[in-house]
């Protein structure tokens, strides 16, 4: 992967204008989750946990397989374990991996206000730069997947970071390498589409599964995390996994129109405090006349 | 395996049963997933619930555990009444045509001929093959006149020979002589009717015969091309007919001619990284290196031996079998050879007296009852925690109570080390226990080099990351130590008979530290004088490494260690360094990665995969071919025939049997309960057989008799459990891992909602789950994947359990969990064959804690 892959597209809370935005995309990463060969065994959960040298967490059993009930600061990968009956009585154990979906249109960056706490490189990945994050948690209101976690120690935010120090080398992120049935692929945003898209035919066509699709949500601008899923037309059921995400409205309306109004309001503020001193002058003080007795 | 892990890549059609691979063998598993992804091969599973491997099957059913054989039974019912079978195949690669003895009676009752009430044993002379010829076409008298008479009865007050396969055998080539094996078979299994194992296994029937008609859908309209595979482990092997099940997956794969076949198979998933090394290298008491059987009292000498163990070929007389058992001297006496040296010459019978000779079942189980009798007085325990194996801990831990002494080889402290501690043991009676306990810090298996064998036979060197830590030692140093000291003390001390010890062949360049390379190198065995092939005129001069089992002698010229290991490290080195990742004919054969025995064959019985005229049946997946310019069998794979046997000659691709071809019969003393397998009901089971509600269990199994043999009756005990393992956790051991801890962090109960409701449990809510034997203390997990049955007109609920937990590791030391180990639950009755415990269909009751 060249340099170029790496480059800023966008930068949270920035002012002025990003540079090197408007590049050509062509080499846009992409991870395919195939939910329809995965086993449930958590080896990317691990591989993610010492890649980015995490220490294991004390963990309680609650009536399922899935080792905790969401993604945490220090545990960005987790597998999501759903039993579902099918209409003909037929029972299946839907598990797909949780994490970061890496949005095209990346609500969490859209919502922080902290300068390059949040950048988007050209090739797709979204990174938290904990460097600048202010721990305002702005992030976490603005992703609709429920992904980025408050630390309490670091008063910090953390997530997957598609495994960034491994591609800006060329090699493959960890859970990649470490998925044993090979349900996970990595590559270009085109050809994991493609690959993705031959699967769900496949499954249409020879295992009965009619409504198979790619999960790759266009209320985000499409994710650099995609998914085949057996059932496509019913995402919730894979660990209420969104059927239309996009940016919450409020962080929308708050980044965007409510924004400007601020602006305007502030701007007009002083215009108006300016325009009154002009027009009418600073406060005159009146003096106070002597007490005559009279009372009010 | 008979194929293996990559080669499942190549399949049609997976039926995985007694098997989770997805959970136990993920990294296999991909091969399976290869096969869905790059060929739309289908997968079955049928499971007592519903696993992460029946998450990706394309038809999943739920069976009663323990009632595999009859679905498999009625697998081959279905196949010959819809004619999906392999006709040529089974014709002339199978013992389908050869007639057996008249007397010879089916188990319509639950025994078969032969058997002995008072002694509860069966007299096996009517399983057995008539002497004869080629009786094609013609039936009853005109066949029975063919045969020669019975050999006559001995004096009286000598007992008669044992039954023997007769050297030519009766045939009927149409198939339709009464007592041919393949009517034989077909009556077998009429029994099998998609209702009856409906009523046996809990599954409806319209499931069933989708199931059925999928799978055998490859020989459909006679199709050749497609392959199917069966694929199990424990959940076969671990019931008191474990065995029996297994032949009946071997006799559909022969059925529909999938044996030898590229993606084909009876492919046997083994649970431990080098639990397959270990049977090979004979860690069984009935066996030696190389499957060679153990001798017993009655083998006064090698002669007697050799003579009893040696097959003779039994088959049509016009056809060919190699019967390459027929070597046995070559490779026994190489053994002996390989074992005492010097020692070992052609006067005294290459010290054939040295070996012992097990008067007795000397399996598992019989070691834990030997020991609480008191027959067994101490106990080295390697890698192996006892306790926690079961099955019947308690009976374990109160055997040890009674050891003198106790040695532990291990990395961590286990519950075997510490069963002096068992929950439930108090201070008091803690004084009372006199055993000595030793505990050895062993090296772990990254820090040990040697070979592993894999599940497909490939033998692989392994190479240490790191040195054993601390005082930790390597387990060969710790043996060699012992065996040192021993001679020592023999050699000072005398004793009753001290050869074995004193003649034991000890080579090693380091005596106290023996080179795993070097004992490798033995293993594959070397000459002991200039050898020369009359052949091709190659010398093999003495000292040098053999290049493989061919050059074995039985005349004390040769050493080998485990003939079926011999050419794994040559004159050209270590065949199992080899990493090679060329694969030329894209069907995962990799003939230069590791080195897989016998002879490298990567597919065994590989001439199978061609027809009786050597031409491979699907010319997309050519494996060997018969090639007729150079005389040949050639191909992708090493031919696992006589190379230049040519295919007129009709000889058998079963070349270890002495029959040359596949047995849907076993005759004699193949199997210990019939020549055909037949359904049983698990020990402790809900209902009566109901095919024999008279003999409803395997008339073979026996039972101990120590207070902590107590078996439940269905009345008390209406749950059918079982156990299994999890992806997340290895055996005993990894609860001592914080990684593992934390994706598992607590034992549990898989229990069905209905189950749940009934009793007023709520998932996460502990239970008692009690057998009777023992109780099992854990989370109950309330599950969909694990539906109630309808057992031949009852509703039976099924649980399962992992195994994973005990009484000591993490959460085990901070009191976190109940400390109970599951095999609390299981019952010490085996299977007569194998000797493997019935722990995966057992009797419990449930309660709220």
């Amino acid at each position: 992967m060249s340099q170029a892959s790496t480059e800023l597209v966008r930068i949270s809370g920035h002012a002025g204008t990003v540079p090197g935005a408007g590049l050509n995309r062509e080499f846009q990463v992409c991870k395919l989750v195939d939910t329809t060969t995965c086993i449930g065994c958590k080896a990317c959960e691990v591989a993610c946990l010492e890649w980015n040298g995490y220490s294991f967490s004390e963990t309680t059993f609650d009536n399922s397989y899935q080792t905790m009930p969401e993604t945490a600061w220090n545990y960005w990968n987790l597998i999501k374990f759903d039993e579902h009956e099918r209409e003909d009585g037929s029972m299946m154990l839907l598990m797909r991996k949780d994490q970061c979906m890496h949005c095209e249109d990346p609500g969490c960056l859209a919502a922080c206000p902290a300068d390059a706490a949040i950048v988007q490189y050209a090739n797709g990945i979204v990174d938290f730069q904990e460097a600048n994050c202010i721990g305002c948690g702005y992030c976490i209101t603005g992703c609709p997947f429920n992904i980025p976690k408050f630390s309490p120690t670091a008063r910090k935010v953390f997530k997957c970071t598609l495994c960034n120090d491994r591609v800006s080398q060329g090699l493959e992120p960890a859970c990649i390498k470490a998925c044993p049935t090979g349900c996970l692929h990595f590559g270009t945003k085109l050809e994991m589409k493609e690959l993705a898209q031959t699967r769900a035919d496949q499954l249409r066509e020879h295992s009965g599964f009619p409504d198979a699709g790619v999960y790759d949500p266009p209320g985000v601008g499409g994710t650099h995390v995609i998914y085949v899923l057996h059932d496509a037309k019913n995402p919730e059921l894979y660990g209420g996994l969104p059927k239309d995400p996009h940016i919450p409205y409020s962080v929308w309306l708050w980044k965007k129109p409510l924004k400007w109004l601020g602006n305007l309001a502030i701007v007009g503020g002083l215009a108006g405090l300016a325009w009154h001193y002009m027009r009418y002058g600073p406060k005159k003080v009146e003096p106070i006349p002597p007490d005559d007795g009279r009372r009010p | 395996m008979t194929n293996g892990w990559i080669d499942i890549k190549n399949t049609d059609m997976m039926l995985i049963m007694g098997g989770n691979p997805a959970e136990n063998h993920p990294c296999g598993f991909k091969w399976a997933m290869e096969a869905k992804r790059n060929r739309n091969a289908k997968l079955i599973s049928v499971d007592p619930r519903f696993t992460r491997t029946s998450s990706t099957a394309d038809l999943f059913l739920q069976i009663r555990a323990g009632t595999d054989i009859a679905f498999l039974g009625g697998v081959i019912r279905y196949a010959i009444e819809n004619n999906r079978i392999a006709k040529e195949y089974l014709v002339n690669y199978t013992n389908a045509a050869f007639i057996v003895k008249e007397g010879f009676k089916l188990p319509e009752d639950g025994l078969y001929s032969g058997f002995n009430a008072s002694t509860g044993s069966y007299d096996k002379t009517t399983w057995n093959y008539e002497q004869g010829g080629d009786s094609s076409g013609k039936t009853g008298a005109a066949a029975a006149s063919g045969h020669a008479p019975e050999p006559a009865p001995g004096k009286s007050g000598t007992p008669a020979p044992p039954p023997a396969l007769p050297p030519n055998v009766a045939y009927d080539l149409t198939l339709e002589h009464p007592r041919c094996v393949f009517q034989l078979m077909k009556q077998q299994y009429s029994r099998y009717t998609p209702e009856v194992v409906e009523r046996i296994t809990g599954i409806p029937k319209d499931q069933y015969l989708k199931a059925v008609d999928l799978f055998t859908s490859v020989r459909k309209d006679g199709d050749m091309k497609k392959v199917a595979t069966i694929i199990y482990a424990v959940g076969w092997t671990q019931h008191t007919f474990g065995t029996q099940i297994i032949r009946t997956a071997a006799m559909i794969q022969l059925l529909l001619g999938n044996v030898g076949r590229a993606g084909g198979g009876v492919n046997a998933l083994r649970g431990h990284s080098n639990i397959q090394g270990a049977t090979d290298m004979a860690g069984l008491y009935d066996s030696l290196p190389g499957y060679l059987k153990s001798p017993v009292p009655d083998d006064t000498d090698l002669g007697v031996f050799l003579k009893r163990t040696t097959p003779t070929a039994s088959k049509p007389s016009a056809w060919d079998s190699m019967n390459y058992y027929a070597n046995t001297p070559k490779f026994m006496v190489s053994l002996l050879k390989a074992m005492y040296g010097d020692a070992a010459t052609k006067e005294n019978g290459f010290a054939f007296d040295y070996l012992p000779k097990a008067g007795q079942d000397c399996s598992w189980t019989h070691i834990w009852d030997d020991m609480y009798n008191g027959k067994i007085k101490g106990m080295m325990a390697f890698g192996m925690n006892g306790v926690m194996i079961g099955p019947d801990t308690t009976k374990n831990i109160n055997a040890l109570k009674r050891a003198d002494w106790l040695v532990v080889g291990e990395i961590y402290q286990d519950e075997t080390s510490e069963f002096w501690k068992a929950p439930g043991i108090t201070a008091d009676e803690q004084k009372n226990i006199n055993t000595t306990v030793y505990r050895l810090p062993c090296a772990g298996f990254a820090e040990k080099d040697g070979s592993m064998t894999n599940s497909a036979r490939w033998v692989t060197w392994k190479y240490a990351a790191v040195p054993p830590p601390g005082q930790a030692r390597l387990d060969q140093d710790i043996i060699a130590q012992i065996f040192l000291r021993v001679r020592d003390l023999y050699k000072r001390d005398g004793g009753k008979f001290p050869d074995p010890i004193l003649n034991l062949s000890w080579a090693y360049a380091d005596s106290a530290h023996p080179s795993l390379s070097q004992i490798a190198m033995e293993v594959n065995g070397k000459a002991l004088a200039d050898l020369t092939d009359p052949a091709t005129g190659q010398v093999i001069k003495a000292g040098q490494q053999l290049p493989g089992f061919a050059w074995l002698k039985d005349d004390g010229t040769t050493m080998c260690g485990n003939w079926i290991y011999s050419g794994s490290w040559t004159e050209a080195g270590s065949q199992i360094q080899k990493r090679g990742t060329e694969d030329p004919s894209g069907m995962g054969v990799y003939p230069n990665w590791s080195w897989s025995w016998p002879a490298n064959r990567r597919v065994l019985y590989n001439r199978a995969s061609c027809t009786p005229d050597g031409k491979p049946w699907d010319p997309d997946r050519k494996q060997v071919w018969w090639n007729e310019g150079s005389g040949k069998w050639v191909g992708n794979d090493v031919p696992d025939f006589k190379p230049d046997s040519h295919p007129k000659d009709h000889m058998g691709p079963f070349i270890m049997n002495p029959e040359g071809v596949g047995r849907l019969f076993a005759p004699i003393g193949v199997l210990a309960e019939g020549p055909f397998p037949e359904h049983y009901e698990p020990i402790e089971s809900p209902i009566k057989n109901p095919l024999h509600p008279d003999q409803s269990n395997n008339p073979l199994v026996k039972k101990f008799s120590t207070p902590f043999d107590k078996f439940g009756s269905p009345e008390e005990y209406s749950i059918v459990c079982t156990t299994y393992r999890l992806t997340e956790q290895y055996h005993y051991w990894t609860k001592n891992n914080p990684m593992n801890v934390q994706l598992i962090p607590e034992p549990f109960v898989e229990i069905p909602v209905e189950l749940a409701d009934e009793k007023g449990i709520r998932g996460t809510d502990v239970i008692h789950v009690i057998s009777a034997r023992g109780t099992y203390t854990a989370k109950a997990f309330v599950t969909r994947r694990l539906k109630p049955m309808m057992i031949d007109g009852k509703k039976v609920y099924q649980i399962g359990l992992p195994i994973h937990q005990g009484f000591r590791g993490i959460d085990e030391d901070e009191g976190r969990n109940a400390r109970t180990p599951a095999n609390l639950l299981t019952p010490a009755v085996t299977d007569p064959n194998a000797h493997t415990p019935e722990s995966k269909g057992f009797l419990v009751k449930v309660e709220k804690a």
